[in-house]
């Protein structure tokens, strides 16, 4: 008990600083993208860069717009950031380490990430502005949409795994030798296709339509100011690297170190040592940031979807291909058996 | 089987703990100087024209009624896909991915006359 309290803590807290940290390697990337220098001024590098805005949002006004919801308004942010931070637990950060180790994980995440729709479109009802509403409407069909692609996806990978858990879908991916038991190998389609509703779901560039600033102003935070402000950005930035830990969860082997079996048979005194945790550990969050990096590379590689395309794409092209994938693998399952491709 | 969930109820708790005290910090450190025209809804520097909270598009609501059909189709299919294992191993697997797929065959002519009708065109 007194563990599992210090590992939330520390996740928490890991989750924070790591946030910290992708608002200011997305800003220099960005800049590095645009051929400019970036922030480079406060610290080292403009390492306390993100340490500065913190300071920023908590120093100045917490402005709340005329006839407002107040009682709303305040919590939106605050349930964007509990939902943020609580998907963190289900994470399998080495074999055997996560904070909630649930035989229903998988069904969990997907039950969590829906219920940030709530944060987004009461933001903008609470805020008594029109391009408040609009965001959060748009926001709301968005993530809505989307969220049906996303769970079939994740059906086809609980098909091949047979397991809602986490833990067992990426020791499963362990089996058929090397990288190819890796879900993105078996079942690449669904692997692409949870890739672009992980950016649909977190409201990430070429997905950004709930904040799209040539319409909506800022869409769903236009009246946010402070430190509300602060924790939808937070919010953003915790999803956003924690879509990242999924897909290399769910598709690229989570937390397994390329050619495990193979590593193990060499060195026996390997199993279960603490070494391997830490490899485990680092593998992961080698793949972890280079899926970070993709959804920067993104966004400032694509433009935007216009509404009526981002609908199309989801509910005409994401929606069938999904349900079609589903069925294939399933069928993929019955006929080379679940270990075997 | 209930203490699975605990440690998931302790990180909401402690996310909400944080949450909670960056709301309290802004509010007690920031300062708090509202005028009339700092409060004013934003409207691209106009004096807002009526309420925020009007009637919006009607397809808002359609893509919500579609949504819950869906999403409900989906969750049929969780059971299914967790289970899929163990009717494999009972030779059952192609029987049970064709009663699924007659049922999602259903769901998606509904898909396609809704598509046909419009119910999800947003050029306007």
């Amino acid at each position: 008990m007194v563990w599992t309290a210090l590992g939330a803590f520390l996740v928490i807290n890991a989750m924070l600083l790591s946030a910290s940290l992708l608002v200011f390697a997305e800003r220099r990337v960005s800049a590095f993208i645009q051929n400019r220098p970036g922030p480079n001024r406060v610290g080292p590098l403009g390492l306390l860069q993100p340490f500065a805005d913190v300071l920023k949002f908590v120093l100045k006004e917490d402005v709340q717009p005329a006839q407002s919801n107040k009682f709303i308004h305040s919590m939106a942010p605050v349930v964007m950031v509990v939902i943020a931070m609580t998907t963190a637990a289900l994470i399998p950060f080495a074999e055997g380490v996560v904070v909630a180790d649930l035989n229903v994980g998988v069904i969990m995440l997907l039950a969590l990430t829906s219920i940030s729709v709530y944060g987004v479109t009461l933001a903008g009802w609470s805020s008594n502005s029109k391009f408040s509403l609009l965001g959060g409407l748009r926001s709301a069909a968005q993530m809505v949409s989307y969220e049906l692609s996303m769970g079939l996806a994740v059906i086809s990978v609980v098909l091949i795994a047979g397991s809602l858990n986490f833990m067992e879908i990426v020791e499963h991916q362990n089996s058929g030798g090397a990288l190819l038991g890796w879900n993105a190998v078996r079942n690449p389609i669904g692997c692409l296709i949870f890739i672009v509703t992980a950016f649909a779901e977190t409201n990430r560039a070429p997905f950004d339509l709930p904040e799209a600033e040539e319409e909506l102003v800022a869409g769903y935070h236009t009246e946010y100011s402070g430190m509300k402000f602060g924790m939808f950005f937070l919010a953003e930035y915790v999803n956003w690297f924690i879509a990242s830990f999924f897909i290399v969860t769910l598709f690229f082997g989570g937390y397994l170190v390329p050619f495990e079996p193979q590593l193990i048979a060499l060195f026996p005194a390997l199993e279960g040592s603490t070494l391997l945790a830490l490899l485990q550990f680092g593998s992961l969050m080698l793949k972890v940031g280079f899926f970070a990096f993709l959804f920067i590379w993104v966004r400032w590689t694509f433009p935007r979807f216009k509404y009526n395309q981002l609908m199309k794409v989801g509910w005409k092209y994401l929606l069938p291909i999904s349900l079609a994938n589903a069925i294939l693998i399933a069928l993929g399952v019955v006929l080379f058996g679940a270990v075997g491709l | 089987m209930f203490g699975d969930f605990v440690p998931l109820f302790l990180m909401i708790a402690l996310a909400l703990g944080l949450a909670l005290t960056l709301l309290a910090a802004a509010a007690y450190i920031g300062p708090s100087r509202p005028s009339e025209t700092k409060t004013m809804p934003y409207e691209s520097g106009m004096d807002p024209v009526g309420s925020a909270h009007e009637r919006y598009s009607v397809k808002f609501y359609l893509v919500a009624m579609i949504f819950i059909v869906f999403d409900v189709e989906v969750v049929f299919m969780w059971p299914w896909a967790a289970s899929f294992h163990s009717f494999v191993e009972s030779g059952a697997g192609l029987g049970v991915i064709a009663v699924l797929s007659l049922f999602t065959f259903i769901l998606l002519v509904g898909l396609l006359y809704d598509v046909k009708k419009g119910g999800l065109d947003f050029e306007q």
